[in-house]
């Protein structure tokens, strides 16, 4: 099978992504760009050493990340492994913080569509609110587009309530064509969410695909009226790489998208260093590792 | 034919790079350039001794010696060069090579400290109840050490090696008037197997990278050898705050005054971890 794609500038993309990274965000402004980006975040965990008693603790930085800023809001989501959803959803009922599942047989997704649909089935029933689904890279990159998007409509159906996030995994689709391409089917399939890297492959949330995905989120929306959100994952692990996603948002969609209910960050490591750079806005002292829980 | 001679340029040796201040600013020091590093640069090279502390502290004790003799070997080696800068920033009369001798001593002898350092500061203590009761002496931590202004290179060894003998990692600000010989000495550093970060050495001013140094949080000792005594109550007071330990030692131009009270600098910069373990059950 073969397929004709729209062509991406990559040059074009690699200059703008670095352009907008070269932002100076200062003081109050730092202040604000760090709180909006703790409250798109969806603090992750997803290791096969996760224990219920990880999960707990985790939900309890992502509700207080940190007891000495109050002004510091709880994020958006918790992630986790679909047997740890209950523990998770137990731990942050009555929060607002939402309980999110990867499933499908994340990462690699190399199951068959009634696996997926049954792993989807559990995480739901367990009282996931939102699933993060892969794509089947191997019928993607085999080029059957119907298959790819088939396995979208059934694993959506599947969700019922819940918000569905397709992640595309960008760094096995070779190319920004395919990422805008496999980008466009996941959006065409109904996603909610469309989201870069599981973050278990060699690149994540690069600049680049970011300002790639988002550029098809907004032809998408302009084209079919449908609000579709985005969510950046994998690689982004410091204030400085947070802060640069939420300035390609705001410029390719929009402040509108600067919201949980559109854009997610998933990371685990960046938290920390988002409350430390905060603290240090505060008081003028670069902070200590030790201030912060470690989850 | 004519040739262009090919000049150095100073750079700061942070995180096992030399690099330019982040600031892109340097001083003029005679003919050439050094870098003047920034409260930024600091920052940079606390998070990178802060990466490489656990690795170094990791290796055996025995290694660590081994690391500390090759740094003098490597110093030794390039001694002819370092002289010549000594003799051009003011070691005078012999002065010079006395200088690169006792650094390279110094070294030596602190790199024979560190396997005897858990005998001589730890061992087991006499408890009246059933217990194992031990104590370990463990690193600080990342020291920032705030070197004399002269002597310029044994100023910093002197406190460089007890910090480094101990299993810590070290910031160190270099001599502001003669700042070229410990730059020279980051190169030999940086082909003694030193594990990239354990070492970082900024050129700059003491008013700006001093109190950065005492006010990062990440810091767990300060040693300040800068005769200053307004930044010494400075860096006092900023060491209180971000709660590390502070100390103010007398400039060490020989040898001697480098090693005699050996163990006890090496003592400062460690803390005692003391196990209780059942016996007889």
């Amino acid at each position: 099978m073969s397929r004709r794609l729209a062509h991406v500038d990559r040059v074009g993309v690699a200059e703008r992504a670095a352009q907008l990274g070269r932002r100076s965000i200062k003081t109050t402004a730092k202040q604000q760009g760090i709180r909006i980006a703790v409250s798109v975040m969806d603090l992750t965990t997803l290791e096969g050493s996760d224990t219920a008693g990880k999960v707990r603790q985790l939900c309890a930085k992502a509700v207080c990340p940190a007891p000495t800023l109050p002004e510091i809001p709880s994020v958006a989501a918790v992630c986790v492994y679909p047997s740890l959803v209950g523990v998770a959803r137990e731990a942050l009922a009555g929060t607002g913080v939402r309980t999110a599942s990867v499933a499908t047989g994340f990462p690699a997704g190399q199951v068959s569509l009634a696996a997926k649909l049954r792993d989807t089935g559990d995480a739901v029933q367990d009282g996931a609110q939102e699933v993060d689904m892969v794509i089947s890279r191997e019928a993607f990159l085999a080029g059957d587009d119907a298959r790819v998007m088939h396995e979208i409509e059934a694993v959506r159906e599947a969700c019922g309530e819940a918000h569905l996030k397709v992640i595309i995994e960008t760094a096995e689709l070779g190319s920004y064509e395919h990422v805008r391409h496999a980008s466009m089917l996941a959006m065409e399939a109904g996603a909610d969410f469309i989201k870069t890297s599981t973050g278990k492959a060699a690149a994540g949330a690069t600049p680049e695909v970011c300002l790639v995905m988002l550029e098809a989120i907004r032809d998408y929306t302009e084209r079919s009226g449908r609000i579709v959100g985005f969510k950046a994952a994998g690689g982004v692990s410091n204030t400085k790489a947070a802060l640069h996603r939420l300035v390609l948002v705001k410029e390719t969609l929009g402040d509108e998208w600067l919201t949980p209910a559109r854009l997610r960050i998933g990371a685990s490591s960046a938290l920390n260093d988002l409350l430390m750079q905060y603290a240090k806005t505060q008081t003028g002292r670069y902070a200590r590792g030790e201030d912060f829980s470690l989850e | 034919m004519a040739r262009l001679t090919v000049r150095k340029t100073y750079k700061l040796y942070i995180g096992g790079a030399f690099v330019r201040s982040e600031s892109g600013r340097a001083d003029p020091l005679g003919e050439i350039n050094i870098p003047r590093a920034s409260r930024k640069d600091v920052r940079d090279a606390v998070a990178a001794a802060r990466k490489a502390q656990a690795r170094w502290a990791a290796l055996t004790a025995y290694n660590r010696g081994q690391i500390l003799y090759r740094a003098a070997e490597a110093l030794e080696s390039r001694r002819a060069q370092i002289e010549a800068v000594l003799s051009e920033d003011g070691a005078g009369g012999g002065e010079a090579v006395a200088e690169l001798d006792a650094a390279c001593d110094v070294l030596v002898h602190y790199a024979g400290w560190t396997d005897k350092l858990q005998s001589v500061l730890g061992g087991v203590n006499p408890v009246a109840s059933p217990f194992l009761s031990f104590s370990l002496p463990e690193p600080t931590g990342v020291v920032g050490i705030v070197a004399a202004d002269r002597p310029a290179l044994l100023g910093l060894v002197a406190e460089l090696a007890p910090a480094l003998a101990a299993g810590n990692a070290v910031v160190a600000v270099v001599s502001r008037s003669a700042p070229r010989a410990a730059l020279d000495f980051a190169e030999a550093l940086g082909v003694s197997d030193l594990p990239a970060g354990v070492v970082n050495l900024l050129s700059g001013r003491l008013t700006e990278v001093g109190c950065a140094l005492g006010a990062h949080r990440d810091l767990n000792a300060i040693v300040d050898v800068s005769a200053d005594a307004e930044l010494g109550a400075e860096l006092d007071r900023l060491a209180a705050e971000t709660i590390k330990r502070a100390s103010h030692h007398p400039v060490a131009g020989s040898y001697e005054q480098a090693t005699e009270p050996a163990l006890e600098r090496i003592a400062a910069l460690t803390e005692l971890k003391t196990a209780w373990h059942p016996v007889g059950v």
